[in-house]
């Protein structure tokens, strides 16, 4: 027991709060990019087999591609700002 | 395990100023709006009739990939007049993207949330008044209720359109923008830090110096992913401000895309 008092009396608040401010940082983002991430494999590799597919309509997948990445990205980069929020701020 | 400290997120973002009210991120978005002006003054008072070279060419390219890549992908024949403001709007972020890697400068001016707001701002006013221009006060309830939509769900439907169209589209873009290249920077940082770190190591300096060529050629390959950053998050921008004009000009439409 009076090793555990110990170690409660080197832990500072400051330093606790940093700490876990830091780990739940990294969560925020690793869970964030969870989702996104098979989002926009699923995404792109669709895009690929429609080019493939159908090459002529090549441009227009293209573009569509890039408007669902740019929509299933944002979720990814909220987690992101979530992290320097968590982190910095 | 190193004396490796990272910065304070206020020492990589946080210029002194150059002279008072004005730093690095305001010089940079004046050089990206100045730039694009002299190369399109040029190539217009260049000789149109004669084949393009140098500025011209360069400047008839870009119109051209705004016109056939942008344009005639998300609002067809009638949206070519709205290429020079999406022209403007592509350089000027892409200006702006690009000292993120140039040496000297060295800061993306949109990684400060300041001038992707501003940006999102003007791109959610050109879409409001389109709308009201083209549909006038229907526009409000085009906007809450898509045709179609049964009475009871009304309530619930007009909530999550109102909060999708007016708070999170210009939400989005601020975030998409300033995120990306935010992140790219403290990504670039990163590794210059380390490859510090190990080229200066204190101890066990036969193995640590020749292990900073690994930090030093991700360096490398980030630098090169920036530059295809800074591009497709300027393409992207003009797409989506595309996107949303065409969808509020047009009424809810099938291509209806909100986020």
């Amino acid at each position: 027991m009076e090793a555990f008092s110990a170690l409660a009396a080197v832990v500072d608040p400051a330093d606790a709060k940093n700490t876990a401010a830091a780990s739940s940082a990294g969560f925020a983002y690793g869970l964030a990019a969870i989702g996104p991430g098979i989002g926009i494999g699923y995404l792109v590799g669709k895009s690929v087999e429609a080019m493939a597919r159908q090459p002529e309509a090549a441009g227009m997948v293209r573009t569509t591609m890039f408007l669902g990445i740019a929509f299933t990205e944002a979720l990814a980069l909220i987690g992101f700002v979530v992290f320097i929020l968590l982190k910095f701020a | 395990m190193f004396a490796f400290e990272f910065p304070e997120i206020n020492g990589i973002l946080r210029w002194k100023d150059l002279f008072p009210t004005f730093n690095k991120i305001a010089l940079i978005a004046v050089l990206a709006a100045l730039i694009s002006i002299v190369i399109f003054w040029i190539a217009g008072s260049r000789d149109g009739r004669k084949a393009p070279k140098g500025v011209r060419n360069f400047a008839e390219t870009t119109v051209d990939f705004i016109d056939n890549g942008i344009v005639m992908q998300t609002m067809g024949k009638q949206g070519l007049g709205w290429t020079p403001m999406l022209l403007s709007l592509f350089l000027f972020i892409y200006l702006c993207n690009l000292p993120g890697i140039v040496p000297g400068f060295q800061m993306p001016a949109t990684a400060r949330i300041a001038i992707p707001m501003s940006l999102a701002l003007f791109v959610w006013v050109t879409y409001i008044i389109v709308g009201l221009k083209h549909q006038g006060l229907g526009y409000f309830g085009h906007l809450l209720w898509p045709p179609g939509v049964p009475t009871a769900l009304k309530p619930l439907v007009g909530l999550i359109e109102f909060v999708s169209t007016i708070i999170v589209t210009p939400f989005s873009l601020t975030v998409r923008l300033m995120a990306n290249m935010l992140a790219g920077h403290i990504l670039l940082v990163t590794f210059a830090l380390l490859t510090e770190a190990l080229v200066q190591a204190e101890t066990a300096q036969f193995a640590l110096v020749p292990l900073g060529i690994l930090p030093f050629g991700m360096l490398v390959f980030l630098t090169g992913f920036e530059v295809l950053v800074a591009f497709l998050q300027a393409y992207i921008f003009t797409i989506l401000t595309a996107v949303y004009i065409s969808n509020s000009s047009a009424g809810h439409g099938d291509e209806h895309m909100t986020d």
